[in-house]
């Protein structure tokens, strides 16, 4: 979709924008060329010790093993699943809850206390009570993934509801409108855009609530990996593990982001 | 005059907060008559907008009647914002109405988009609002309100929000419209100029506690538009007149 100049000059300024986009994008990957290659001569010239810092050349080396040895898939998939897991569970529930306390304002009002401390605690503190409630498996680390995502959604997707009431409530009771035709004609399409905002916060929620829920107890992941890496000093698995967390949670961020502009079109 | 639209009699509201009780409306009597244009203006915060939502059966009297006709008459409001939705083109913001009724049938949708139609607005009937400007979005707001077809029309300052020149535009396009669909309407506006250039009669209304203070009736042919009664001799009489009234 390359816009066509309608005359000299709007030929200049678009020129000057495709140039500045251009150079936006060449220092972006300039930045990552540049610190990849540092890291690596630094390594190489002993400017740092690579067994405390690793490397660029070590950390892909650290995957192709993982990968020739079959536990590669093994553990990003362990991880991805808890991850989409958590972050669907704890969505639907979420949104399911803020559609519950719109309905019910009194409940919101009596819950709304409560909602704000649990929306201060670190839900993560909650780890060791989870593992006693659900055992030392996925389903403890799945339900942190879920607790984490779930309060944030609650209140995004709930603010979202009520500024859209506020606003067209007026209109909707002059025409006669009922409470359901309030909640599905204008709070839920208006509220579309504040769950879309809510995903996107609780999709980077889910991959913290997991990876720490990994940390405490799991078999496989990448959390695992980095644990394990860290207690018995191989940094170039740590830091190998981190790459692909890194990796995972933009490409699981832009799938996000890929919807919202499907859903705002 | 015409038969009996609407009586409010000895109509009295007193809202209550935390801190006390306030009197919006005291002792209120008002008639409105069956294809009449009423305007009611007064101080601003004297709970004009109240009149219009005890009309509407949003807030019930504290003493008093508010009785039509019929039972059937059907009510339409037009607020001073548009409150278009966003995510609704201009034709479905305009069945909104009907749609929450019930009414939605081939035929009344058929009459809606003939409005739209009528006033100028076909070509927009797939836009989003936020592509209208504001005097055509306020537009769309009284095709949305005239689609459910209401015997007594209730425009609640609709105007005051756009720019001068949109406004006595719209203001002549709307009584036009108002005009040509032989309907009642009430307006509610803090604007004496607007009040003499579209109503038959003007309501004056007295400082909080409201009640009416005076009523006038309002002498220009109905087939003068807004625009062209405001270039006539009597128009600053009735002004001045109105101003008075108000600041007596």
């Amino acid at each position: 979709m390359k816009p066509t100049a309608v005359s000299e000059a709007h030929a200049r300024y678009l020129k000057t924008i495709r140039r500045n986009t251009r150079l936006v994008r060449l220092a972006r990957i300039g930045i990552l060329i540049g610190f990849v290659l540092l890291w690596e001569l630094g390594a190489d010239l002993r400017w740092f010790d690579p067994f405390i810092l690793s490397s660029p050349s070590r950390i892909l080396a650290t995957v192709v093993r993982l990968y020739s040895d079959g536990s590669l898939w093994l553990h990003i998939g362990t991880t991805l699943l808890e991850t989409v897991l958590g972050f669907l569970l704890g969505t639907l529930l979420g949104a399911l809850f803020a559609v519950l306390l719109w309905w019910l304002p009194r409940l919101n009002r009596i819950l709304d206390p409560y909602l704000v401390v649990l929306n201060a605690l670190p839900k993560i503190a909650l780890g060791p009570v989870l593992i006693v409630w659900f055992g030392a498996g996925m389903t403890s680390i799945v339900v942190m993934g879920v607790l984490v995502s779930l309060v944030v959604t609650t209140v995004t997707v709930l603010n979202g509801f009520l500024a859209a009431t506020d606003e067209k409530q007026l209109l909707m009771r002059t025409l006669g409108a009922t409470k359901l035709q309030i909640f599905t004609k204008v709070v839920l399409p208006s509220g579309i855009p504040d769950l879309i905002s809510a995903l996107k916060i609780s999709v980077g929620m889910s991959w913290v609530g997991v990876i720490v829920g990994e940390y405490l107890v799991s078999k496989a992941g990448l959390g695992y990996l980095i644990v394990y890496g860290g207690q018995v000093f191989k940094l170039d698995l740590v830091m190998a593990s981190v790459m692909i967390l890194c990796v995972l949670a933009a490409l699981m961020y832009y799938a996000v982001a890929l919807l919202e502009k499907k859903v705002r079109k | 005059m015409s038969s009996e639209l609407l009586n409010l009699s000895s109509v009295s509201l007193a809202y209550h907060t935390v801190e006390g009780e306030t009197a919006a409306i005291n002792d209120l009597n008002l008639t409105v008559y069956e294809g009449e244009f009423l305007a009611i203006v007064g101080p601003s915060g004297c709970g004009k907008t109240t009149v219009l939502s005890l009309i509407m059966g949003l807030m019930q009297p504290t003493a008093g009647s508010v009785r039509f006709a019929s039972p059937d008459v059907r009510l339409g409001y037009m607020l001073q914002r548009d409150h278009l939705l966003d995510h609704r083109t201009v034709e479905n913001n305009v069945l909104l109405g009907l749609e929450v009724q019930h009414r939605l049938t081939d035929d009344a949708k058929a009459r809606a988009l003939r409005l739209l139609d009528t006033y100028g607005l076909n070509e927009f009937r797939t836009y989003k609002p936020q592509q209208l400007s504001g005097g055509m979005r306020q537009k769309v707001a009284l095709i949305r309100t005239l689609a459910i077809e209401p015997d007594l029309l209730l425009l609640d300052e609709p105007f005051s929000a756009l720019d001068y020149q949109t406004r006595l535009n719209l203001s002549d396009e709307v009584y036009r419209i108002i005009r040509r669909e032989h309907k009642t309407a009430i307006l509610v506006t803090h604007d004496i100029s607007e009040a003499v250039s579209m109503a038959d009669r003007v309501a004056v209304f007295s400082a909080r506690p409201a009640s009416l203070k005076r009523l006038i009736p309002i002498g220009f042919l109905p087939s003068l538009s807004p625009l062209e009664r405001r270039r006539q001799p009597e128009f600053h009489d009735y002004f001045d007149r109105i101003w008075e009234e108000l600041h007596a």
